[in-house]
């Protein structure tokens, strides 16, 4: 999806847990998440913390999408 | 069994009755074989007769895909034939997607077996490759007879009802078919010996290679995120608790746009996930963790991004094809371009 949004031109960020399919398919800018069930959180620690990892990967989301890239990227 | 019948489907070109200026024909009848078809009668002997040729022009056929395929079907029915021939088309695409369409529609109306050739790289062999019997051939005309043996082998396999082969044991284009064989190692084993041929340098053939995907041209990036409008997108399957828009849990054949306008995150009592195949309990007990609506919020609010769009977008990942995603991608992104979103964020688990 992240590959087809580019090809319409608006620019796209693809946090995913299963980076190799995110990679094969052709996303160009990926951010590693944490786990298939729970990609933007870690339901073993505290809310608090739990929504500071959350909002650590988006804001390494929106730096992605700030960063001029040579070909396709794993932040 | 044998003596059968084929009726063999051929161009303006191959049926020997004009180049490009007849390429407007409409299908017309001949009886007995034409120009292949002769090859054909050679190779199959008095086993096979071939009764008779259906001809149309490429331009025809590939600006009246239905209607062409149509006559064509109706015309060959009128001889009751055991086995459809078509081409074999090389590297011609209209060639090519004509003798497809044809083949398709014999086996699948009919119920009688097809058999074309086309060079793998001719469109029409992407379109059809999956449903019919396809042999692989050369680009061009210089391999017709090596294209005819190819076929008439794996005709007559066809015709006698016997088993036939892998794809390159055949000579044809492989139909993404999988069946279940016995082997005399375990898939451990087999592995095991590959990686080693590969760590030696050694040629080694894959027992599943990956489908080949294509790759975008990539975009320069968004000059400062702090002024510009972001749009949430998941394949993780949260929607509106109750699922308003029946998501599929596998296989989806739809996606979901959803107003978080007035949100500032989710919750239990707001939104659920539609996606099979993953434990839901954490995406259920906090959607955040899919739709990260909580943290986009807050930095939208302290100015990291410009403007959070009002509406995410949402669909499941879980075994829907890359071709059904594309298409979604491609209206989301039109949706969201005529809005004035300038980046997106997709999430998946």
């Amino acid at each position: 999806m992240a590959k087809e949004m580019e090809r319409e031109g608006i620019p796209a960020v693809h946090i995913c847990t299963i980076v190799p399919i995110s990679r094969t398919v052709g996303a160009n800018r990926i951010v590693p998440a944490v786990a298939i069930p729970h990609p933007l959180g870690d339901p073993c620690k505290s809310k608090t913390e739990e929504k500071s990892l959350r909002r650590a990967l988006v804001e390494k989301a929106l730096q992605a999408l700030e960063t001029k890239i040579e070909g396709q990227t794993v932040f | 069994m044998g003596p059968w019948k084929a009726v063999v489907y051929l161009n303006q070109f191959f049926g020997g009755i004009g180049g490009e200026e007849k390429a407007g024909m409409e299908p017309v009848v001949r009886s007995g074989p034409v120009g292949p078809g002769n090859l054909f009668a050679e190779l199959f002997g008095p086993e096979v007769e071939m009764v008779a040729t259906v001809i149309c022009g490429d331009n025809y056929f590939s600006e009246h895909l239905e209607e062409a395929t149509e006559r064509v079907l109706a015309l060959m029915e009128g001889f009751r034939p055991d086995l459809v021939l078509a081409g074999p088309a090389f590297n011609a695409g209209r060639y090519g997607i004509a003798c497809g369409s044809v083949c398709n529609a014999v086996v699948d109306r009919l119920g009688i077996p097809a058999v074309t050739g086309m060079y793998p790289e001719n469109h029409g062999a992407e379109l059809s490759r999956r449903s019919v019997f396809i042999v692989e051939t050369r680009g061009t005309t210089a391999g017709m007879r090596e294209a005819a043996e190819k076929m008439s082998r794996l005709a007559g396999k066809l015709l006698r009802g016997e088993p036939v082969g892998f794809p390159e044991e055949e000579g044809y284009l492989p139909r993404g078919i999988r069946r279940n064989t016995f082997s005399a190692e375990t898939g451990a084993v087999r592995a095991v010996k590959m990686l080693l041929q590969k760590m030696k340098g050694e040629p080694f053939a894959t027992e599943y290679p990956l489908p080949a995907f294509d790759r975008v041209p990539l975009l320069p990036p968004v000059d400062r995120m702090s002024r510009v409008t972001l749009a949430l997108v998941t394949s993780g399957g949260i929607v509106p608790r109750g699922n308003p828009d029946c998501i599929e849990a596998s296989s989806a054949t739809r996606y979901g746009k959803y107003d978080i306008g007035a949100l500032s995150e989710m919750t239990p009592e707001s939104h659920e996930t539609a996606h099979g195949g993953y434990d839901p309990t954490y995406a259920n007990a906090d959607p955040n963790r899919v739709l990260p609506l909580d943290a986009a919020r807050d930095l939208e609010r302290e100015g990291r991004i410009g403007k959070l769009h009002p509406f995410y977008y949402a669909t499941v990942g879980n075994g829907t094809s890359v071709a059904r995603c594309g298409q979604f991608a491609r209206e989301i992104a039109r949706d969201l371009i005529r809005s004035g979103v300038g980046a997106v964020l997709i999430t998946s688990t």
